[in-house]
């Protein structure tokens, strides 16, 4: 899994390439944590049109990044959600935490 | 038709995208759709990693055993280990209980499952392993 990131003022766009299941769900949560550990960062955009595969572990990843930020009092936005990823999303109810563009 | 396969793996999370590979391939003689490839690939990775984190606790010399069985059209895949086992089914399949929230596990495993197969049942009893039989019906790709 790789990430792309950008920041702009205190607005992080990370994009992620590749397969988010277990194996790689601990590498991408310290990578992103690592772009938000900035405190200025008060919007994250989590691209994942580059996401080949997301299971439940997944989700857990952009939960637990929403909980940070949302504890600084930002937001997390996810785009580039693909039809399965959607459905993970909308079962788990995430949808009520983090905006979908 | 009828047909089988069965694959046996140390418990690494490196063979979750190995599982995932053998049973869309595998499917692909039932001629599914991309969709129902997806379903397959995600209910199956959920119950590789139950099967890794909690069945064995990561522990890489234990093995999980995979079987994929196809009987007609319904495809049938039965995920095993002989690890810890589960001393409470209903709450583990409950939507969002995790007995690793330090791992920041959703606790959605088990509600995907359900959601992407047509079937999914779990044995288990603390200290004899879990196994999780999960079944889809794949009707011919239009």
């Amino acid at each position: 899994m790789e990430i792309n990131a950008q920041k702009r003022g205190s607005k992080l766009y990370a994009a992620l390439v590749g397969e988010l299941d277990q194996h790689s769900a601990e590498k991408v949560r310290i990578m992103l944590d690592t772009l938000i550990h900035d405190i200025t960062v008060r919007e994250l955009t989590l691209d994942l049109s580059g996401v080949t595969f997301m299971d439940s572990a997944g989700l857990g990843v952009v939960l637990g990044r929403y909980k940070k930020i949302h504890m600084r009092g930002g937001k997390v936005i996810v785009t580039g959600v693909s039809a399965s990823i959607d459905r993970i999303f909308k079962m788990s109810g995430i949808y009520t935490l983090v905006e979908r563009k | 038709m009828n047909n089988q396969a069965e694959i046996i793996f140390p418990a690494l999370t490196q063979n979750e995208t190995f599982a995932r590979a053998v049973v869309a391939a595998f499917a692909s003689q039932l001629n599914p759709t991309i969709e129902q490839l997806s379903d397959l690939r995600t209910a199956v990775s959920e119950a590789v990693t139950n099967a890794i984190i909690h069945g064995y606790e990561q522990d890489s010399s234990q093995f999980v055993k995979m079987r994929c069985i196809i009987e007609g059209n319904l495809l049938k895949i039965i995920v095993r280990d002989d690890g810890c086992g589960i001393p409470d089914i209903d709450l583990a399949r409950k939507p969002f209980y995790t007995s690793k929230p330090e791992l920041e596990r959703s606790g959605m495993g088990f509600a995907v499952m359900e959601a992407f197969m047509d079937q999914v049942t779990v044995t288990s009893a603390p200290g004899e392993g879990t196994t999780v039989t999960m079944g889809k019906r794949i009707s011919h790709g239009e």
